[in-house]
């Protein structure tokens, strides 16, 4: 299904074409230290999202290098233009998040934040963007939150899924006090750090495995939140859940709500069903949407959520979940269209509020 | 409804219970602190022998690291899926609105047919079904 104008595109993925173009956007110290450790030749792509991949990119969308996103204006012309979006967060993807080293991994994150607003946000007003944080270190994430909060274009703060420990874990919550305070919704995006294999099982062979077993790891991250009690200690974190599939949700839904029944007493701050938390607090973004083309398995998942709250645009560009025009999976109602475009978006992240959809004046 | 006499007092003490049979029903009758309780032995959710359960207490927190413990020997927990009960209401503890096992009133009493028999007057428990 194609598209109204004036969406909130909630997942967009620039690309960092190189580490060598991170150099402008570093400190000194970190620009001579990845110079003379020859860093510089490496891009750091991620193994969840390698660039050959087919689900990375939409061939129409792949550049000369084969990498898709670069820049302002392929972005432009690819997403920005016929979409129309009234803005679209930029969600990077990059081995930075997860250097070994959390200094290194910190620069390195503070070097895409820099080039996303240098060559993205300055330029494009309907652009915003996640704070890139690396992921293994809860205190430097939040440093760097603080150091960009003040600009309203950051809107979010992006995690993987899979990291060295569970999400909830209390080694974490520095970074869930920081983002709470500043009204960022933690996005959590599909992917591992790989410290762990992506199936609970151990490694597998193949990149279908890994990219499908996904899945697992988003109900593994959001069980740890729930069971930690991060939304107790932390009553007005949001929680979006970025390219997840989405429905596996309900399957997930049940199992820990009766599960929940039986052991509450472990989890006593967990005082209400695990599910009306889940329908309170998290999100999830549509793209790609894991079920038939068919209105009546469609109308059955979404009624199984439960929720018309739930559900955020997105395109997931440039990854290919759709072709063409057809950003919307078939079958969905036509009340809930206008949810997940504009009015679920603007609920979820405080820093979008004020956006008007088409039609409505701007200020 | 009628009255059934089902156990001297002084059978159940405090924090004890004791299933009886009334009319062909199995009923928990509970001691907590003096106060007799009688719940239907039977759990509103799959039908365990729910008077069997563990006595427990209730464990509660609002955040991570602040931990409680309340009512004291007052929830009864299923022995099948470790549901918890309050043994004053029947009221279940994840789901209170809805889910409920089946509570009975229950009374002490002396009984004069007895004070005939024994020097020292007993109180009964009766159960009103
Ligand atoms: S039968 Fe009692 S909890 Fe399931």
């Amino acid at each position: 299904m194609t598209l109204q104008h004036g969406a909130i595109d909630c997942d967009i993925h620039p690309t960092v074409p190189s580490v060598r173009d991170l150099l402008p956007h570093l400190e000194p110290y970190w620009r001579e230290h990845i110079l003379r450790r020859g860093l510089e030749r490496d891009n750091f792509d991620i193994s969840a999202y390698p660039s050959g991949s087919p689900l990375t990119s939409r061939p129409d969308w792949r550049g000369a290098g084969g990498l898709a996103a670069t820049n302002l204006a392929s972005i432009q012309a690819q997403l920005l233009d016929p979409f129309r979006p009234s803005a679209a967060i930029c969600n990077v993807l990059h081995g930075a998040q997860m250097m070994m080293s959390e200094d290194l991994s910190l620069a390195l994150c503070r070097g895409i934040n820099n080039w996303l607003i240098a060559e993205f946000l300055d330029r494009d007003p309907r652009l915003r963007a996640s704070i890139t944080v690396p992921i293994h270190s809860a205190e430097l994430a939040a440093e760097e939150v603080e150091r960009l909060a003040g600009d309203q274009r950051f809107v979010q703060v992006l995690l993987l899924a899979m990291a060295e420990v569970p999400l909830g874990r209390r080694q974490m919550w520095p970074l869930y006090r920081v983002a709470e305070k500043y009204g960022l919704p933690i996005g959590i995006h599909a992917g591992s750090s790989f410290r762990h294999p992506p199936s609970a099982g151990g490694w597998g062979s193949l990149y279908l495995e890994d990219y499908v077993s996904f899945a697992q790891g988003f109900a593994g991250a959001l069980n740890s939140l729930l069971a930690e009690g991060v939304f107790q200690k932390f009553p007005d974190l949001k929680v979006v859940l970025i390219e997840s599939g989405v429905t596996w949700m309900p399957a997930s839904m049940w199992r820990i709500d009766k599960t929940w029944r039986g052991v509450r007493s472990e989890v006593p701050w967990l005082a209400q069903l695990p599910t009306e938390i889940i329908r309170d607090r998290v999100r999830m973004t549509l793209q790609p949407f894991d079920a038939p083309p068919d209105v009546a398995a469609v109308t059955r998942v979404l009624e199984q959520l439960g929720s018309d709250d739930m559900l955020l645009f997105s395109t997931d560009y440039p990854h290919w979940q759709f072709d063409g025009m057809d950003a919307l999976p078939d079958g969905l109602p036509p009340a809930l269209i206008q949810k997940i475009l504009f009015d679920n978006p603007r609920a979820t992240y405080p820093r979008l509020a004020a956006l008007h959809p088409v039609g409505e004046t701007t200020s | 409804m009628a009255k059934h006499v089902v156990a001297r007092a002084s059978e159940i003490p405090p924090g004890h219970r004791k299933i009886v049979s009334v009319r062909g029903r199995e009923i928990g009758i509970f001691n907590l602190g003096g106060e007799f309780f009688a719940l239907f032995n039977r759990c509103p959710h799959q039908g365990a022998a729910l008077c069997t359960g563990e006595i427990v207490s209730r464990l509660e927190s609002t955040i991570p690291g602040d931990y409680r413990l309340s009512r004291p020997g007052e929830m009864l927990r299923c022995p099948w899926h470790c549901w918890e009960f309050d043994i004053r209401t029947g009221q279940s503890w994840c789901e209170p609105n809805s889910v409920h096992a089946r509570t009975f009133p229950v009374t002490t009493e002396p009984l004069a047919a007895e004070t005939v028999d024994v020097t020292i007057a007993e109180r009964y428990v009766v159960v009103i079904l």
